[in-house]
């Protein structure tokens, strides 16, 4: 999660003998299909420095000629910026991007399909002098709709090659990997007429893809079936709903048996730990503080893997696009718009990726908004903490006929409330500081395809590694630290008991602080603690109270029932449920919003509102 | 939504995108919307003197998607009634 890479991370600048080419193109032109059949593995994200703004890199191997360094920039529809990503696509392009060298050549990735309206970007493209192979792209698709296009035609028009291609089937890769072995010739140029008017601009497309007597595709019959039931006035929303409903069964359902797995690995691993390292401070930090911990965390992979494998392909399909039309209206309510409602499904797994996700969002006030509202949206990492609390206070007894019972109960009306208070807030934000002006929806509908393997498997690595590197960075150091704390000042080299230690001074001292909440100084560690993130309070108490929370859960909820009263239980669940308990998070909103001004509100905005609504609770319950 | 509203007796050349029926096409004549927003739907295919045609709405009517150019966008209704049809 830090902003700023070091070069070793990145190819481009590490391998300067390397041609670096970087792949151009509008939204759903099918760059990164094909980016990604031309990478494979061999692909990292990065970071532009000083920006915001997430680049894939990779190395395509030409055979027999070695690699070549690409760099699939962000979509463009013009080099007339108006968001971020625009801007360093137009940047990197004109060699003003600090820490990348000028690309030394262009793949522009056209959607053949759509030529007239996608041709209007060659012109300035070409105009930047770099030597430049035109892919028109989904070519499998042209031809299956009747169209069709002649690419040494359009090449004489516009001065370089051309060539038909398509990122899902394979055709044309060889002539691409021909052209970065530098093996293809180009022609010499043609003078481009240069247009800032988009009319003068499109009849100019219009015109150079009549001469190279593009024949328009019918229109895509498939997607306008499948509209028709998907985009239903009764059976677009009962089939969302389903979708919807869908996800979350698999996510909290279908993970169990996953996470169980993963779980009782690390178990296994802690118990071989153990019994390989000899008894002592080493192995108890080796084993109770670093593993433990990341333990914990690494338990909820399978459902954030879950989760993604869904967003990845509801958006292959372009079944997304019509979420967010569907949801448009809904949204309009809170005043957010269709495109929020992407980032929020993903916050119910994790706030972090649901912020990436806002940068779709070209309304810069609807997104810091949304920025603002996902983390209220119950993450998975609440889940261990709400399923440690409920089992303690909460009796399992029937609550609404033999289908709900009161635990169930209980979670769900935690997700309702962490919803409420996302709403409440856009709300209170959009009709205050968050005004907009227009609220300006505009959403390109593609249409549906199926789902490539390779670009959801790559898809999912690529979020599997990050999660284990938050895992393996901002956890595995709490947790040592909070070891440490907790083990000195050693009473006679043993460690110390724990009101003695370092953690327990620090939970005394905010005692009073919380006391009006029914927390005692115990819990008050576990608070301390989880503000690195929420699931680490369940390893915490579960070293406070002596007990390894794996293996003696019994032990743990007893402990509980003994400290905190079932008001203090209720008043515990609202805090986790409001308070931004999360560094990533922050980390991740002050490099998107690009400063500390919107973390800190956030911070201070959602523990005000915990603090005062679990404390309204303690009353009410006590 | 917009569409029950309309009574057919006074059914008159649709003024702007929001009130072209569904599965009926019409001539874009100009966006009277400010410049940048503006050219972002030009790049998109809302370009003056170019076929439009209204294809399938978000249940309750807003947005709704138009079939541009061999695309499909979807506009809400407050941007749509700001895109003026050619009379005739």
């Amino acid at each position: 999660m830090s902003d700023c890479h070091a070069c070793s991370d990145c190819h481009v600048a590490a391998n300067p003998p390397h041609r670096l080419v970087a792949l151009v193109g509008p939204p759903n032109s099918g760059k990164t299909t094909l980016f990604n059949r031309l990478t494979g593995l061999r692909q990292k994200v990065a970071n532009f420095p000083g920006v915001t703004v997430e680049h894939h890199v990779g190395k395509a191997q030409i055979p027999g000629r070695g690699d070549v360094d690409l760099i699939d920039l962000p979509g463009i529809y013009s080099l007339q910026p108006r968001s971020d990503d625009e801007r360093v696509t137009r940047d990197a392009l004109t060699g003003k991007m600090t820490g990348i060298a000028r690309p030394d050549a262009v793949l522009l990735v056209l959607d053949s399909t759509n030529l007239a309206r996608h041709l209007t970007l060659a012109a300035s493209i070409l105009s930047l002098g770099l030597p430049t192979l035109i892919v028109l792209n989904m070519a499998d698709d042209l031809h299956e709709r009747g169209g069709s296009v002649d690419p040494d035609a359009l090449a004489r028009q516009l001065g370089a090659p051309v060539i038909l291609a398509s990122g899902a089937s394979g055709e044309g890769i060889e002539s691409i990997q021909t052209f970065l072995a530098g093996g293809i010739g180009l022609p010499s140029p043609v003078q481009l007429p240069v247009l800032q008017d988009v009319p003068a601009c499109r009849q100019w497309a219009r015109e150079v893809s009549h001469e190279a007597s593009y024949a328009h595709p019918t229109a895509p019959l498939w997607t306008q079936r499948l509209d028709r039931v998907f985009l239903h006035p009764l059976w677009g929303p009962v089939i969302f709903i389903i979708v919807v409903g869908a996800v979350f069964q698999t996510i909290f359902t279908g993970a169990r048996p996953l996470m169980a797995g993963v779980e009782s690995l690390v178990a296994y691993t802690s118990q071989f730990l153990n019994s390989i390292l000899p008894a002592g401070p080493v192995r108890s930090l080796i084993v109770d503080g670093a593993w433990s911990g990341v333990g914990a965390v690494i338990i909820f992979l399978p459902q954030i893997l879950l989760l993604f494998l869904f967003i990845s392909l509801l958006e292959d399909t372009g079944y997304l696009a019509r979420a967010a039309l569907i949801a448009d209206r809904t949204m309009a309510r809170v005043g957010l718009q269709g495109k929020s409602f992407i980032p929020l499904l993903s916050a119910y797994a994790c706030a972090v990726p649901a912020i990436l996700a806002t940068r779709t969002i070209e309304n810069k006030r609807d997104r810091i908004a949304t920025i603002l509202i996902a983390p209220f949206m119950t993450c998975s990492a609440r889940l261990p903490v709400y399923t440690l609390i409920i089992a303690a206070f909460i009796p399992e007894r029937p609550f609404i006929g033999p289908f709900l019972g009161t635990r169930a109960a209980a979670i769900l009306s935690l997700y309702v409330l962490g919803f409420a208070a996302a709403v409440f807030t856009a709300k209170a934000l959009k009709s205050s500081v968050l005004k907009s002006e227009r609220s300006a929806f505009v959403l390109e509908m593609p249409p549906y395809r199926t789902p490539t393997l390779s670009s959801v498997g790559l898809r999912l690595l690529d979020r599997a590694g990050a999660f284990l590197k938050r895992a393996g960075t901002v956890i595995l150091g709490v947790s040592i630290v909070l070891w440490i704390l907790s083990s000195v000042p050693t009473v006679n080299g043993q460690a110390p008991p724990i009101e003695q230690s370092i953690a327990g001074t620090l939970g005394r001292a905010i005692e009073p602080l919380i006391r009006p909440l029914g927390f005692n100084w115990k819990i008050g560690i576990g608070l301390i603690t989880s503000l690195a993130a929420r699931e680490v309070i369940v390893g915490t108490l579960g070293t406070i109270y002596g007990m390894e929370p794996e293996s003696d859960a019994a032990g743990l909820r007893a402990a509980l029932q003994h400290d905190l009263t079932f008001g203090g239980a209720v008043a515990l669940l609202v805090f986790f449920a409001f308070a931004m308990q999360c560094m990533s998070t922050l980390a991740v909103v002050r490099r998107e919003t690009g400063g500390w001004k919107w973390p800190v509100i956030q911070f201070t905005y959602m523990g005000a509102l915990a603090y005062i609504c679990a404390y309204i609770a303690n009353r009410i319950f006590s | 939504m917009q569409l029950s509203f309309k009574k057919p007796s006074t059914r008159t050349a649709p003024k702007t995108l929001a009130d072209l029926p569904q599965d009926e096409s019409a001539f874009v004549d100009r966006i009277d919307l400010p410049g940048d927003f503006a050219r972002r739907l030009m790049e998109l295919g809302f370009i003056p003197g170019s076929p439009v045609l209204a294809a399938h709405s978000a249940p309750g009517g807003d947005p709704r998607v138009f079939r541009v150019d061999g695309t499909e966008v979807a506009l809400r209704r407050e941007t749509a009634r700001h895109i003026f049809l050619r009379k005739n």
